[in-house]
């Protein structure tokens, strides 16, 4: 294979790292005010998430770094393109991150709130973002010769694309709140299980719909084929949870995210980001790429060191595999004697 | 401003601000590491205490590190996506392994040092807090690696077909001679800040405490702390005087510019300070020390050192006279004087100050005495600003010292900029970057000032280790 073709499979595998585990950690902040009914309750949804969250958004930072370094020319016509958005979810991932680590660190209750408004909000922007920006991607944007993105802000609000950013946000929910069902105990848990099926159900709605729309559009047999996988995987995931195992209702999702980003990167191959204006140039694994020289360098270091990373961040799962649920909470302690 | 000004100031604002907190992240992890560790081989709990304390302040410092941080890795393809396509091939590369070696060591093992007080054994870990470490080190390396290219392109080749940068020796960019002298440089200033910001903690709580305890507690912090600043400082020191000769060597206009030297001068004095107008016209008034500045750049006292007209001539005629086109116009290779020529002082003189209030504070603490009165408070306030003040210069001095380059001899700045980048864009893109930092800031100065009141808490007593399923987690957020 060649290295251009192995790096776009990495940068592949790096974005179904990222949307499979930050997916169930925005899908836990998003459900925040859904299935949490007091303080003690949100801590325990925080906490399931706790140990893991800043793990899942460092695939999001190597993605975006490989991308520099594998590809640079689609780096930069994406970023520098879609920068409004972009700069949405920089503040929206800068805002959660914080909150996370400060809700706690003072005992009133509006301390918390601001908070807990900054860990809803910041999951949801991102969710729905990156839907948009990924159907934009697989759909085609205006690019000129010089590989510049000439369409503004609102060229990016098409229906296809908010059709995608829905279909993100709802896949996240379904995957936030198996999740929570998977983690804790009590009353949550309960809560959990019973918005999951019917989650589900939306999701796979809107899944289908966009999953076909971009089938259609620039799908192969390839994509076809992952789609329908991940959509079989996705009602796995409702029976199972259906009839209350969480584990595998967890691994469908999962499996489900990872299918439908291998298959709109396989619908996207060998383009990178295609162009619909008439004279632009589309970027592809090849014009895009950086020189065989960097990738040879870059493919040894991931070969390496990926599986190391994925030895000790699946370490980190199992420490932390226990079910938290209220009773596990300590009191206030941490934040309740501040002068 | 058109939108190159504005990126300009947007990546100015972003990156100090981020650099405020990544070498408090060096530094106290370390020192955390060092306090767990000693915790583990003496069982004497203040040191347990004092890894608590500092790692609850460490952990509100890192958090905003780190999301500061994201911005800057998405900056380059926002705002800077010509530099991005001109370097990626090169550049590109030590970011990737930044994220693949430190970002993912960093956060995991430090969701495993948060959380697993009662999960992991305490080798364990005590070991995920010297991994996070570990991590930053990394980071600062791969980083500071990318950014040494910059000032000293190495291991490339330009393509004149692709009209980029190429990548042909990946080694050469890791161990660029400006890196391996930047590394030590930055990771040392590092420690410093670091350590300052415990000695003036620590300090602050030796002067209030009321009993034996306390004092106890608080002692070994101080005295362990002045110690590790003294130390890096000297380190900072030599690592800085062999930093400046190499830069005087690949970039010899940054150092006249930081001393506003105008004519080659052999040998040439260091001025302390100078007023005028440093345009090298109107000279009202220095103090100079003989032969100091060939002494930084060369090593010898009556080495030569050229002068900003000297090279303005000589960079006109390697690089011509309109490098830029249309954004260009002739005489610009000089960076802002007035600016490098203080940052550089600056630099040094926070420097040198927190060094010496470290050594007195070591000296007032000599035999068990508990420094009282305002000199304590004035030192406790000054300390932790004086190193990271000096690492705000220090960048804001080898990034403008550098201009009007983006990648030194390759490419401008001017032409680093997005072209599709537009006024409205970048302007909402700082004001809102700029907002969002500018609150940031108060919420976590406020938080550290409440946390650090508190204090080194007392240990809960030890309950009879209940291993049951519903025994309250060690920590949670």
């Amino acid at each position: 294979m060649e290295l251009t073709t192995v790096w776009f499979v990495l940068i592949a595998v790096l974005w179904i790292g990222y949307f499979t585990l930050e997916g169930f950690d925005f899908g836990v902040g998003l459900l925040l005010p859904v299935l949490a009914h007091d303080d003690t309750e949100r801590r325990v949804m925080i906490n399931t998430i706790g140990p893991v969250w800043d793990g899942n958004e460092v695939w999001l930072l190597v993605a975006g770094g490989a991308t520099f370094a594998a590809f640079p020319e689609w780096y930069a016509t994406l970023f520098s393109g879609f920068y409004l958005p972009l700069l949405l979810i920089l503040i929206a991932l800068i805002v959660r991150g914080l909150a996370f680590e400060y809700r706690a660190k003072r005992p009133d209750a509006r301390w918390k709130a601001r908070w807990d408004l900054a860990i809803i909000v910041g999951s949801l922007v991102p969710s729905v973002l990156w839907g948009v920006a990924f159907a934009n991607i697989l759909r085609g944007v205006p690019i000129d010769s010089d590989f510049e993105y000439a369409g503004g802000f609102f060229d990016l609000l098409n229906p296809y694309a908010l059709l995608g950013g829905l279909t993100t946000l709802a896949l996240f929910v379904t995957h936030g709140a198996l999740f929570v069902a998977l983690k804790t105990d009590g009353e949550i848990r309960h809560r959990a299980r019973n918005l999951a099926v019917p989650s589900v159900a939306v999701t796979a709605v809107l899944a289908v719909a966009f999953l076909t729309w971009t089938q259609q559009q620039t799908g192969t047999t390839g994509s076809a084929v992952a789609f329908v996988l991940a959509a079989l995987a996705l009602v796995g995931a409702g029976l199972a949870a259906r009839v209350g195992r969480e584990g595998w209702a967890f691994a469908g999702t999962f499996v489900t995210i990872a299918l439908a980003v291998a298959g709109m990167f396989l619908a996207l191959f060998p383009d990178v980001m295609p162009s619909t204006l008439a004279g632009g140039a589309s970027l592809t694994t090849t014009n895009a790429a950086a020189t065989s020289y960097t990738l040879k360098i870059m493919t040894v270091t991931a070969v390496v060191f990926t599986p190391l990373v994925l030895a000790y961040q699946g370490w980190t799962y199992w420490v932390f595999r226990k079910r938290i649920a209220t009773h596990h909470i300590p009191a206030a302690a941490e934040s309740a004697s501040v002068r | 401003m058109d939108p190159t000004d504005i990126a300009r100031w947007q990546f100015a604002i972003t990156t100090v601000y981020h650099f405020l907190f990544v070498p408090i992240t060096i530094g106290l992890s370390a020192i955390i590491a060092g306090y767990e560790i000693t915790w583990l081989r003496t069982r004497d709990e203040r040191w347990l205490r004092l890894t608590k304390f500092f790692g609850k302040l460490f952990l509100i410092n890192f958090a905003i590190g780190v999301v500061t941080g994201i911005v800057q890795e998405f900056q380059f393809g926002m705002s800077w996506s010509d530099y991005s396509r001109f370097v990626g091939d090169v550049f590109g590369a030590p970011l990737a392994v930044e994220g693949l070696l430190a970002f993912f060591l960093e956060s995991t093992f430090l969701g495993l040092w948060i959380f697993g007080w009662d999960r992991l054994s305490p080798r364990l870990h005590a070991a995920c807090i010297v991994l996070v470490h570990v991590g930053t080190l990394f980071s600062a390396y791969f980083i500071l690696a990318a950014n040494s290219w910059m000032q000293h392109p190495v291991g490339y080749a330009f393509n004149p077909d692709t009209g980029r940068a190429e990548m042909d020796d990946f080694a050469a960019v890791l161990l660029n001679k400006v890196q391996l002298v930047t590394f030590p440089h930055v990771v040392l200033s590092a420690y410093m800040t670091g350590a300052a910001f415990v000695l003036g903690v620590a300090l602050w709580h030796l002067r209030r405490a009321r009993t034996d305890e306390d004092r106890n507690v608080y002692r070994p912090a101080v005295r362990t702390g002045a110690w590790l600043v003294l130390v890096a400082a000297l380190g900072v020191f030599v690592s800085g005087d062999v930093q400046g000769k190499i830069m005087t060597e690949v970039q010899p206009m940054k150092m006249a510019a930081a001393e506003g030297l105008y004519e080659t001068e052999q040998p040439a004095d260091f001025s302390v300070f100078q007023l005028g107008t440093l345009d090298g016209e109107h000279e009202t008034f220095s103090v100079k020390i003989p032969g100091l500045l060939s002494f930084l750049a060369t090593g010898t006292p009556n080495g030569e050192v050229e002068g900003i007209n000297d090279l303005r001539a000589k960079y006109e005629q390697t690089y011509g006279t309109d490098p830029g086109a249309a954004y260009y116009s002739p005489g610009d290779y000089t960076p802002v004087i007035p600016l490098t020529y203080w940052t550089f002082r600056l630099m040094m003189g926070l420097g040198i100050a927190g060094a010496a209030v470290a050594a007195w504070a070591l000296w007032a603490t000599r035999n068990d005495r508990a420094p009282q009165g305002r000199s304590v408070l004035a030192a406790t306030l000054a300390l932790p600003f004086l190193p990271l003040l000096a690492n705000a210069f220090g960048w804001i001095f080898t990034e403008v010292g550098r201009q009007p380059w983006a990648v030194f001899g390759l490419m401008t700045t001017e032409r680093a900029v997005s072209p599709g980048l537009t006024t409205t864009e970048a302007w909402i893109s700082l004001l809102s970057l700029t907002a969002v930092y500018g609150v940031l800031a108060v919420v976590e100065v406020r938080l550290l000032l409440t946390w650090i009141r508190k204090g080194a808490e007392e240990l809960p007593p030890d309950v009879p280790t209940d291993t049951g399923e519903d025994r309250p987690l060690a920590f949670a957020y």
